[in-house]
């Protein structure tokens, strides 16, 4: 250890009362910071595009719609743009980055393992199975969003069925089905593009590397309406969550019931990762990324972690469907943007304070 | 089998055998006191940790009878039992930098009436706790930084966070260096002096001589002896146990176990 990480002195209890309500004051704070940084990253989103926008229209906009004040002329096409265009899109985008990391928090606790993500339990390859389905046969599966929903939700349950034996799901043949589910599904994948003529190929490849750019009121209210109460039950769970790490033993040994308690969590958690998955194609990185960024700032109380996770998560996405828009004419897909600024982030990360942050 | 309506912790005729057929207990009775520390003393394998999860509720279906103050411990449900039984495993699992102070609060969890955490009279209690196992000092200290000896301290201060008449240690000593091993030693002392009783797995049969009233000693899942110290640990008992040459001698009036050989 470089730095002298044990104080020499002794405290009393005053003081020791002192450094909590410190504590709890600085955390306080960075929330406060994260939610000053989103919405300054939403507001980054509304202004980019190629129609240029003025704070005026916007205004405007937002008194007319929110409101009903007519009064001021709003010009069609900027009323067009920010509330059918960009507001759908940045909420879309926000609640995307917000369900996946908190849907990530509770996966790396479920599993006590800092390297899973919440995809790993074959929710995203059997979105993907599902919506290559519905892109090859229209006729039979109309819809895409809800068919890759239904379709992620049953890559889950497949690995959570599998992995039970004698009324026992253990997280490691969880993570193992997981791996065999994904595999399946991503081959029924192949299969299909396999078959697919040039038209279908495309679709289904940029479906995969992820995207805002259909999104919709629907999409929006879609997802916000199952990730917001899928997050507000993993939040209400969060104490227990802390449990968790402690290992089953002494988990029950302290009145939880650990397999139960990973039932609910990974339920919630994978309906929120699933909704987002279903409507903007597969985020990779985020679900990793988000729940590591937070504990860097705020240790590993889930209290804390599962609403910083939250908010760095959507801020992230929402600052990556900034860049999708801006850096060049053409849309980069969201996907491929959010695993190349993640990426180099987590490496540093973990050769820079991997130390800190684990038990090995 | 009487019923012993002071005894903190009663087993009487305690067997578990395994689905599969192998029997690791086997009509297991002994009682500990309240005020006093037990050590539960045996061979590896002599089934120490099974009876500790069976007292805890991990292990269902064993026979015979667990009592808790006179009451069958199968009655409570788990957090009931948890407000009764504390439990320090022999190394902390613990996964992410929790807070020493986070990691000590956890203890609190039977007691907690809310959601969202322990509340400031639950905070005083958690800093008592810490100061008694000595860690205060760590209060906001990420648990990954620790030694291991720390970290038994923190698991300790969290049983005692739990506030739970019986403790239950599964060699809290093994792990750690001479000054540590004391330390825990000493704090369990003060424990019991508080009206806590105490069962202690140890592979070492001098700190049972040295910190403990009583002793229980398992032997291929049977209870060969038990009663206090000095008296139990015969030469003869140990060579039973162990098939090594022993002696005990007492110098200075001190009892002391150590190869014949030596």
């Amino acid at each position: 250890m470089h730095k002298s990480a044990y104080p020499q002195k002794e405290f009393s209890p005053e003081e020791l009362e002192t450094l909590r309500a410190k504590r709890r004051v600085r955390r306080i704070i960075s929330i406060l910071v994260l939610c000053a940084l989103l919405v300054i990253a939403a507001m980054a989103g509304l202004f980019a595009g190629s129609y240029a926008l003025s704070l005026a229209d916007i205004q405007a906009v937002f008194a007319k719609r929110l409101f009903g004040s007519a009064s001021v002329d709003v010009p069609k096409v900027a009323e067009v743009v920010i509330w059918q265009i960009r507001m759908p899109r940045l909420i879309l985008a926000a609640v995307s980055g917000m369900a996946l990391a908190v849907a990530g928090v509770a996966y790396q606790g479920c599993f006590r393992n800092p390297l899973v993500e919440p995809f790993i339990l074959g929710a995203s390859s059997g979105a993907a199975c599902g919506a290559a389905l519905s892109m090859l046969f229209p006729l039979l599966f109309a819809q895409t969003q809800l068919t890759a929903f239904a379709f992620a939700l049953g890559g889950v349950a497949l690995s959570s069925w599998l992995a039970r034996s004698r009324g026992h799901t253990p997280p490691v043949s969880l993570v193992l089905s997981g791996i065999i589910v994904g595999a399946l599904f991503m081959a029924a994948v192949g299969i299909m593009k396999y078959l697919a003529n040039d038209a279908e190929l495309r679709e289904i490849t940029f479906w995969m590397l992820g995207g805002f750019h259909h999104a919709g009121w629907s999409d929006a209210f879609a997802v916000s309406a199952l990730t917001f109460p899928s997050a507000l039950v993993i939040w209400a769970l969060a104490w227990k969550l802390n449990l968790l790490a402690l290992g089953d033993d002494e988990s029950r040994s302290l009145g939880v019931n650990p397999s139960q308690l990973r039932r609910i969590l990974l339920f919630f958690a994978t309906l929120a990762a699933a909704s987002c998955v279903a409507s903007a194609g597969i985020i990779a990185w985020v679900g990793l990324m988000a729940p590591h960024a937070a504990r860097l700032l705020f240790g590993a109380d889930h209290r804390w972690l599962v609403p910083a996770s939250g908010l760095l998560g959507a801020t992230y996405l929402l600052f990556c469907d900034y860049l999708a828009r801006t850096l060049t004419g053409a849309e980069i897909p969201i996907g491929i943007l959010s695993a190349t600024v993640g990426a180099p982030f987590l490496l540093w990360l973990i050769r820079v304070k991997g130390r800190e942050l684990y038990v090995e | 089998m009487s019923n012993n309506p002071t005894a903190a912790l009663e087993l009487s005729g305690l067997s578990f055998t395994y689905p599969c057929g192998r029997q690791i207990l086997e009509d297991v009775s002994f009682t500990v006191q309240p005020g006093t520390v037990c050590g539960l003393f045996g061979p590896n394998g002599s089934g120490k940790s099974t009876l500790f999860r069976c007292c805890l509720g991990l292990l269902s279906g064993a026979a015979g009878s667990i009592r808790i103050n006179g009451e069958d411990a199968r009655t409570f449900e788990a957090k009931e039992l948890a407000r009764r039984v504390a439990y320090v495993p022999q190394e902390s699992q613990i996964r992410f930098p929790f807070l020493v102070r986070e990691l000590v609060a956890m203890g609190r969890t039977p007691h907690l009436r809310g959601i969202f955490g322990p509340s400031r009279a639950d905070h005083r209690i958690i800093t008592e706790a810490m100061e008694k196992a000595g860690v205060a000092a760590f209060a906001e200290t990420p648990c990954t930084e620790l030694s291991g000896g720390q970290r038994q301290l923190v698991a300790l201060a969290k049983a005692l966070a739990q506030d739970a008449r019986i403790m239950l240690l599964d060699e809290p000593a093994s792990a750690l260096d001479f000054s540590n091993q004391i330390l825990i030693w000493q704090t369990l002392r003060s424990i019991a002096a508080k009206g806590v009783a105490v069962l202690v797995c140890t592979h070492d049969p001098n700190h049972i001589l040295w910190f403990c009233d009583q002793v229980a000693v398992l032997h291929k899942g049977r209870l060969l002896a038990t009663g206090p110290c000095a008296e139990t640990l015969t030469p003869e008992l140990l060579h039973t146990l162990y098939d090594v040459p022993l002696e005990i001698s007492r110098p200075n009036g001190f009892t002391m176990i150590h190869p014949a050989e030596l």
